[in-house]
């Protein structure tokens, strides 16, 4: 990786006012969605992946980021799409899974690439209770990345933040 | 300059036949919104049509930007039936849960073997999106066959719905493996895989499933459908005609 500019690490910075407009908790730098922020002299190139092939909020986000850019003064902002290497549940920061488990979601309970997944369902832990028992009631839930699970001790329903 | 420009209009229209497909099956899954039998399943059909209308949209948008002129929206909303290149597969009714269901499991059998060989395409933006894809249709295959267990190894009547489901529709699936010419052209430049060659991994993944299902491989049928043709049954167009009709009354009509 060449070293961010200081105009690019000014960018970075105001990035992290960007909030995820469906859990606007984490900012999109912990969404892990921010590929590259480019300083090209004449405009800033943002590299934004979508979470999800047809994610509604991936829009909003790049709407935003421009926004939130040229409030700050940088006049022409380009935000490209980028879709190779797709977007994958573990580039969610630490700090964004810590985010994810007060605000009452489960973070993705393990790596995409843990042989593991082949074979048996994830331990999801309650993000109330903290109790490992818990069942999944869908595969889907209110927003493309997450599905929907009820813990079997504390017998509350939540959110888990799929692994993919 | 004429043989790239030949080469492009290959390239548009493949990324219409597969376009198409994910279109229109998205569209059919709409349908099933406030209708679904629990709420869990109204937002597993949202979802899975979500992610449909995606690959679409990143596919239609290329198409677009080939043909020089027009954008996604205008190949959605202002084709006509015979220009659209979707498996004929897609455009049937949604029946009930269970047929729905069967015509899912067909589907997304045939995309998972398709997206894992399109990631080889030597069109860097097919290849792109069949990695990014192809995770998703992992998903939409879990839930559908998970379902087709579920009714098939369920009571008598799911039993009896999803075999009839899966004899009604068995007859479209021969032509997922029948190049059409544009398919042909697209192996040919390396461009898409020749479709023949998914077949065996197709009938792999679904007859494990039809197994644990208890349900029965239908006979094969020797009649084919052409709507990646652009032949279509009547369904196509009465589902256009909803699909389209904003567009069509009031031309970029915005909200």
């Amino acid at each position: 990786m060449v070293a961010a500019s200081p105009v690019e690490r000014e960018v970075w910075r105001l990035l992290a006012d960007v909030p995820d407009p469906e859990i606007p908790i984490l900012n999109v730098i912990e969404l892990g969605v921010v590929r590259y922020v480019r300083d090209e002299q004449e405009r800033i190139a943002v590299g934004v992946s979508p979470t999800y092939t047809g994610c509604p909020a991936t829009e909003v986000i790049q709407a935003s980021i421009k926004a939130r850019l040229q409030n700050a003064g940088f006049e022409t902002v380009h935000v490209d799409t980028v879709l190779a290497p797709p977007w994958t549940s573990d580039w969610l920061t630490e700090s964004a899974r810590e985010k994810l488990r007060e605000y009452g979601i489960a973070p993705p309970a393990e790596s995409v690439d843990s042989p593991r997944r082949l074979w048996s369902e994830p331990t999801v832990s309650c993000p109330r209770c903290s109790s490992k028992q818990s069942e999944r009631v869908s595969e889907f839930a209110s927003t493309p990345c997450k599905a929907l699970y009820r813990c079997t001790s504390c017998l509350e329903p939540f959110e888990y933040f799929k692994c993919i | 300059m004429e043989a790239t420009s030949a080469a492009s209009d290959v390239l548009r229209r493949y990324a219409l036949t597969i376009g198409d497909t994910s279109l229109i099956l998205a569209q059919r899954l709409g349908e099933w919104i406030g209708h679904a039998p629990a709420l869990e399943e109204d937002l597993a059909l949202a979802n899975i049509a979500l992610d449909l209308l995606g690959q679409a949209r990143y596919l239609l948008s290329h198409a677009a930007q080939l043909q020089g002129g027009g954008t996604e929206d205008h190949l959605a909303f202002l084709r006509d039936p015979q220009d659209f290149l979707n498996l004929s597969l897609v455009e049937q009714p949604n029946g009930d849960f269970g047929q729905t269901i069967v015509r899912q499991f067909l589907i997304d059998a045939w995309q998972l073997e398709l997206f894992e060989r399109l990631q080889q395409s030597s069109e860097p933006k097919l290849a792109e999106l069949a990695a990014k894809a192809i995770k998703e249709t992992r998903y939409h295959f879990r839930f559908s066959s998970g379902w087709m267990v579920r009714l098939g190894d369920g009571t008598e009547e799911s039993h009896r719905r999803v075999q009839t489901a899966l004899d009604a529709l068995w007859r479209f699936t021969h032509e997922m493996f029948v190049a059409s010419p544009v398919e042909q052209e697209a192996a040919a430049l390396g461009i898409g895989p020749d479709p023949a060659s998914l077949a065996a991994g197709w009938a792999s993944r679904v007859e494990e499933v039809l197994q644990e299902a208890t349900l029965k491989r239908p006979a094969d049928v020797a009649y084919s459908w052409h709507g990646k043709r652009g032949q279509h049954s009547e369904h196509l167009s009465r589902l256009l005609a909803e699909m389209q009709i904003m567009q069509r009354t009031y031309p970029g009509a915005q909200w």
